[in-house]
């Protein structure tokens, strides 16, 4: 349960341990959340992560949840919420496509960044709806609205999944749940390694802070950096040539 | 769910959304209780509670004034139902000669809730808590089955102070104070510090039933008044009258509660009162100064109120004078701020009454930099092996709650056998891990 300053004090972060996920479960361990739950592939980087979040003091405990297998999606995350009201989920699977057609490869993109993220994110949403409180992150892009030459696969798995998220805010309201769709540009990560950032490019640290700004304040759309919702009304050229 | 009610407690914060039902009669709670669905069932009572412990987010809330029957008074003995709250009790019970053991701040409490807070008052040092002067209650366990609990049974302790999760408490026998009249003789004392405060109230509560001291924490001394009261013997009528149940002032501007007009009230208040009087008080006046004006708590915003009570042990003086001072420093600023000295503890394994220092601050929920602070409060109160108080808590840091109560690891493992499914649910029990 969240307490009266409106702190979450548990955690799940669907889709493991990106780097954006950890920066703000870090951010988040530090004032109230004590029990985190990482559903995603085991990996080393997965143990990694669990063995900082644990160092901070939280209780970690993991999930094996792939994005890929849909059917198991409502088992795996609904073992979570069984076991203890769930706070703050974020939804944060995020696999970068390539410039090359690949149609599987493409399909894969798809599958990661807009099914799967999509399918776990109703089986939160509907958890959610029955514990009655709850906030949920989606985390979108920028590049949702404004597929660009290099990662349209990516942008348009990616508006999907913001297009749906948007409806399930409206599809939650009044239910007690917080829908927030988090829409960062550029970030400088592991998953974005190699690739030459644009003028605006930002950190994970910076959209964990903006997470944890929007929780506080119920927002329902976070763009990071914030000026990223002005810079939707310029034409797309200008916006491409920005932020990448 | 059939009846969705946002529920908050007194501090209006942390709402969530239950179904609430009002149950009409003791048999109506049985069926509730066995198919309570799936996230649990609690007792409410007139949400006086500040922070989460009446709330159940998705599940069931009963909300308990339906039952609210009054047996006859035997031998200074009264068998009430647990929605009854003890305004009613008072007046149907005044005017014959008998007072509640305990009362606290407000008399807007039901039995049922006093029980499961064992609520203290200002006789504490004198006479305990509730707990202290139930004889027998009835509590409704998981299993559908009611017993009658007396204070040689184990369970009887988890249930006092436990918050309604052990069960529904639909019944209580309650021992009654004796009283001669409806007034109060009221002994005040100015003190310029907080350790004349803390001197003054020492003696008082050697001399006198019923203690407590306000204390100025926007001044620098920490300067306060301490009354010392009992109640009067004879002369005057016994009838029972309070004043003020209008509606909440709600056209008061939500800016009028800040450092500033508190520090104003606060010297006001201070600078009125006489060195030292004694005066003659009705019951009312003297013992629910919060009952003056209905739903003062709205006075607070939509934001609500943060209540912070503790208690630390007899010889942590300077851990108490340390809080008060980082509460100053911090211009957080407490608009009623109560020190009491508490006696010997009921028993109750989540009672919070402990022989110590107790004392009650609140502050707006907006008040910068609160959170802060209230956890730095929480780990000088676990330090000095105090405790925060359950029924006004709605921020502790789970960890803490086994060093302030060690008797939670039994509490816990009593609650899972009396309740295996654990039926009984609330945001408190969530958030706490109870």
């Amino acid at each position: 349960m969240k307490n009266a300053f409106g702190e979450p004090q548990s955690l799940l972060l669907v889709g493991g341990a990106s780097d954006i996920a950890m920066a703000t479960a870090m951010r988040l361990v530090r004032r109230r959340v004590r029990r985190v739950i990482l559903a995603g592939r085991p990996s080393p980087a997965r143990d990694a992560a669990a063995a900082r979040l644990a160092e901070a003091g939280a209780t970690v405990e993991t999930a094996d949840f792939d994005a890929f297998r849909v059917e198991e999606h409502a088992k795996v995350i609904g073992d979570v919420f069984a076991e203890g009201d769930v706070d703050v989920a974020l939804v944060a699977c995020g696999l970068l496509g390539d410039a090359d057609l690949d149609p599987l490869k493409a399909a894969d993109v798809a599958m990661v960044n807009y099914v799967g993220a999509m399918t776990a994110a109703i089986v939160c949403a509907d958890a959610m709806r029955r514990q009655t409180h709850g906030a949920l992150v989606v985390f979108s892009s920028v590049s949702a609205g404004r597929p660009s030459g290099s990662d349209f696969l990516y942008a348009s798995a990616k508006s999907g999944l913001d297009a749906f998220a948007r409806g399930l805010t409206e599809a939650l309201r009044g239910s007690g749940v917080h829908v927030m769709v988090v829409r960062p540009g550029f970030v400088r990560s592991r998953l974005t390694r190699g690739v030459t950032p644009p003028a605006i490019a930002t950190s994970p640290e910076t959209v964990a802070g903006a997470v944890l700004d929007g929780l506080r304040a119920k927002s329902e759309i976070v763009w990071v950096p914030g000026i990223l919702g002005q810079l939707t009304r310029l034409p797309g050229s200008v916006v491409r040539r920005i932020t990448g | 769910m059939a009846n969705k009610t946002i529920l908050t407690g007194w501090g209006r914060t942390s709402p969530s959304v239950a179904e609430l039902l009002r149950p009409g009669a003791e048999a109506e709670l049985t069926p509730l209780v066995l198919a309570p669905g799936g996230r649990g069932v609690i007792a409410r009572g007139l949400g006086r509670s500040y922070g989460d412990p009446a709330q159940n987010a998705g599940g069931l809330v009963l909300d308990m004034t339906g039952l609210a029957a009054i047996g006859p008074v035997r031998d200074g003995y009264v068998t009430v139902e647990a929605g009854v709250s003890l305004h009613r009790l008072m007046r149907e019970l005044v005017p014959e000669g008998w007072f509640p053991p305990v009362t606290p701040a407000t008399r807007q409490v039901t039995v049922g809730g006093a029980v499961a807070a064992d609520i203290h008052g200002r006789n504490h040092h004198a006479d305990g808590s509730f707990g202290n002067h139930v004889t027998a209650l009835d509590l409704l366990g998981a299993d559908g089955v009611t017993r009658t609990l007396t204070p040689g049974d184990p369970d009887f302790w988890a249930t006092v102070g436990g918050m309604g999760l052990t069960g529904v408490i639909t019944k209580a026998t309650i021992r009654l104070t004796p009283i001669e009249t409806s007034r109060m003789i009221v002994n005040t004392w100015k003190c310029p510090d907080l350790e004349s405060v803390m001197t003054r109230l020492t003696q008082a509560d050697l001399a006198h039933r019923y203690t407590a001291a306000w204390v100025d924490c926007l001044s620098r001394q920490g300067r306060g008044v301490v009354e010392g009261a009992d109640h009067a013997r004879q002369g005057a009528a016994r009838s029972f009258r309070a004043r003020g149940f209008e509606a909440g002032p709600g056209f008061l501007p939500v800016g009028l509660l800040n450092r500033h007009t508190m520090g104003l009230v606060n010297r006001g208040l201070y600078a009125t009162t006489k060195r030292e009087s004694v005066q003659v008080r009705p019951l009312a006046s003297f013992f629910h100064p919060l009952d003056r004006v209905g739903h003062w708590n709205r006075l607070y915003g939509p934001r609500g109120l943060v209540q912070y009570q503790f208690v630390v042990p007899m010889g942590a003086e300077q851990t108490l004078m340390k809080i008060v001072e980082r509460i100053r420093r911090s211009h957080a600023a407490s608009f009623q701020t109560v020190l009491k000295r508490f006696g010997p503890g009921s028993g109750g394994w989540l009672s919070f009454p402990t022989p110590g220092w107790s004392l009650s601050l609140d502050f707006p929920t907006t008040t910068k930099g609160l959170a802060w602070l209230l956890d730095r409060l929480d780990e000088l109160v676990a330090e000095a092996g105090g405790r925060v108080y359950l029924a006004k808590d709605s921020r502790l840091r789970p960890e803490l709650l086994p060093v302030m109560y060690p008797a939670l690891a039994a509490f816990r493992e009593r609650r899972r056998e009396l309740d295996p499914r654990l039926v009984f649910q609330s945001d408190l029990a969530r958030r706490l891990s109870l």
